[in-house]
């Protein structure tokens, strides 16, 4: 049994009267891959940014590898191995590729040396099939370019935890399959994720567990194969049809 | 040649340039030389915190002001004079620290007003605060032995030694840790958070180091005038001078706050010489088309494919078909 890298206990998230997230309990294992999936305005994207410190919480804790961090900044974060990329690509415009991947090695988990950090910048980028483009601007790119960017910037960090916002939004199909086979490889390297998506293909075809998120609150936690036969959740997010179909996609495929 | 090797020979000569001037120039000239060596410390020391981080700092006269004042009341109460200017140094850069902390936490235009209003604050206090700073009045300093010639080339010397320490803190920066931090965060705040950098840290060491030789000029200035007052040194031109000069030249690059200084005291030299009564004017309509049409600087030109393009056009049309 591995033990628990990221625990959530009641995290709550109000702004004003509005609880975008409500007692929202959950731990993910170390090497876990896990979906995290809910409508839009469900609360995903400000659960990351509760997790990573950009909003702090209004109630409850968040412990990372044991130590307690629901104080934390963004940088203190980062410093501790949990990384995330943004569902708004945030690059460094005019900075190159190589120099945009170097900030996350150069301040990062690893705080190591310029050289160094740059030396692991290009590891990175030839990862991510992003090495030609090493000197132009990063404003250059295309959208699927500056995800495979983000994703470069987040891995130069050595994170522990990666959440991936809607890495895909955006991308066409092909660009897609290319995003969801990246993931898989940065996967075997032992890393955690936590996919954030609505799209539900890419979660169903990645994810060993979901967890479902409605208006704030978690309303599932299981594999893909409970998850679309849970009532609420098919209320909430799926719609009968849908579920239906995405069973017979995981029964033949 | 290395770009940061030719950067650091044309300063190198242009340092040498200004301090040779009193042996081929008059005395009007030698108090030019002073101004451009004292404004390049100016404008290098706004390059941290403008150029650099990108937030666009008013502070400078509060800064060089303090200075000023810190060091003629030390030296009043018989501090050397050399040792006041420290004095003011260190108090002004504590002073930048603590009051960064909080106007940092602006962004844009709010940090911009925040910045000014610290100059007319600053003014206010030392103005109405009579029974220390004279006040209204204005302050002797006390006058540094010898005839005019020597006091200016002791001070030509003065501000040319400042300027460099700068511009080594400046190249220093520039090549280390703090100064691609604070492109990044230059570039985009919340991704420089996200990626592990201390912003508030290293926002305020920005602002500190743009305060601190603001205040070692300051001081010097004072000793070097023999006299201070309120307006003179809390004045609202020189806090936007300064900011002009480093973006003529080029914000963010080691090399351009001191061409940026140079070019814009020439044109303003030339301009008082020429056109008594319009010359402020003038200035401002050429300082507004310089940044309207030049906001990456002097330095961010690309002066080969403009050489390349002006060739072009001057061939005869048929040769392009």
């Amino acid at each position: 049994m591995t033990t628990a890298l990221l625990t959530l206990d009641n995290v709550s998230k109000n702004f004003g009267g509005n609880h975008a997230v409500s007692n929202v309990s959950f731990a993910l294992k170390e090497g876990e891959i896990v979906g995290l999936i809910g409508p839009n305005g469900a609360g995903k994207t400000t659960l990351v940014n509760v997790i990573t410190g950009v909003q702090r919480a209004s109630n409850g804790r968040i412990r990372f590898v044991g130590v307690d961090v629901t104080e934390q900044r963004p940088y203190q974060a980062a410093r501790r191995g949990l990384a995330r990329t943004f569902q708004i690509v945030q690059p460094f415009p005019a900075m190159t590729v190589l120099e945009n991947v170097a900030a996350g090695a150069l301040f990062g988990g690893a705080q190591a040396s310029r050289a160094h950090a740059t030396e692991v910048a290009r590891q990175q980028l030839e990862f991510v099939g992003l090495a030609g483009f090493a000197d132009r601007p990063a404003s250059a790119l295309t959208l699927a370019g500056r995800k495979r960017l983000e994703l470069a910037k987040s891995l130069a960090m050595q994170p522990k935890l990666l959440m991936l916002d809607e890495v895909n939004a955006g991308l066409n199909a092909s660009e897609i399959d290319g995003a969801l086979a990246l993931i898989r490889k940065v996967a075997e390297r032992g890393i955690t994720i936590l996919v954030i998506e609505h799209l539900m293909k890419v979660v169903m075809s990645l994810a060993q567990r979901l967890l479902v998120l409605h208006h704030g609150q978690l309303i599932a936690d299981g594999v893909p194969n409970e998850i679309v036969d849970d009532p609420r959740v098919i209320e909430a997010y799926l719609g009968g049809k849908f579920a239906r179909r995405l069973k017979e996609m995981r029964r033949h495929g | 040649m290395t770009p940061t090797a030719t950067r650091l020979i044309v300063f190198a000569v242009w340092v040498i340039v200004l301090a040779s001037v009193p042996l081929w120039a008059g005395n009007y000239f030698v108090r030019m030389a002073i101004l451009i060596a004292m404004f390049s410390a100016l404008a290098l020391s706004w390059n941290f915190i403008g150029g650099f981080t990108g937030y666009p700092s008013l502070s400078t006269a509060a800064f060089f002001g303090l200075g000023c004042y810190v060091g003629a009341l030390s030296q009043r109460a018989g501090v050397p004079m050399v040792l006041a200017w420290l004095v003011a140094t260190v108090f002004v850069g504590a002073f930048a620290a603590a009051l960064g902390a909080i106007i940092l936490r602006l962004r844009g235009h709010y940090f911009a007003i925040g910045s000014i209003a610290l100059v007319e604050v600053t003014r206010l206090v030392i103005s109405s605060w009579g029974s220390l700073t004279g006040g209204g009045d204005g302050l002797n300093v006390p006058l540094v032995q010898g005839g005019p010639d020597a006091v200016a080339r002791t001070f030509l010397a003065v501000m040319l030694v400042i300027m460099v320490i700068v511009f080594a803190v400046t190249v220093i920066v520039d090549r280390g840790r703090l100064g691609f931090g604070l492109r990044c965060i230059q570039q985009n705040e919340d991704a420089a958070d996200m990626v592990g950098i201390d912003t508030t840290r290293y926002k305020v060491i920005a602002y500190v180091l743009s305060a601190l030789f603001c205040g070692t000029v300051g001081a010097a200035y004072a000793s070097w005038t023999g006299y201070i007052d309120p307006t003179d040194t809390f004045s609202i031109l020189m806090t936007i001078k300064v900011p002009v000069m480093c973006l003529l030249g080029g914000a963010g690059t080691v090399l351009g706050p001191v061409v940026g200084t140079a070019v814009y005291m020439l044109l303003e030299e030339v301009l008082w010489a020429n056109f008594l009564d319009y010359n402020r004017a003038i200035l401002g309509a050429v300082t507004v088309l310089l940044i309207l049409f030049l906001p990456g600087g002097l330095l961010r030109i690309d002066y080969r494919a403009l050489v390349a393009r002006v060739g072009a056009r001057s061939r005869p049309s048929g040769a392009a078909a």
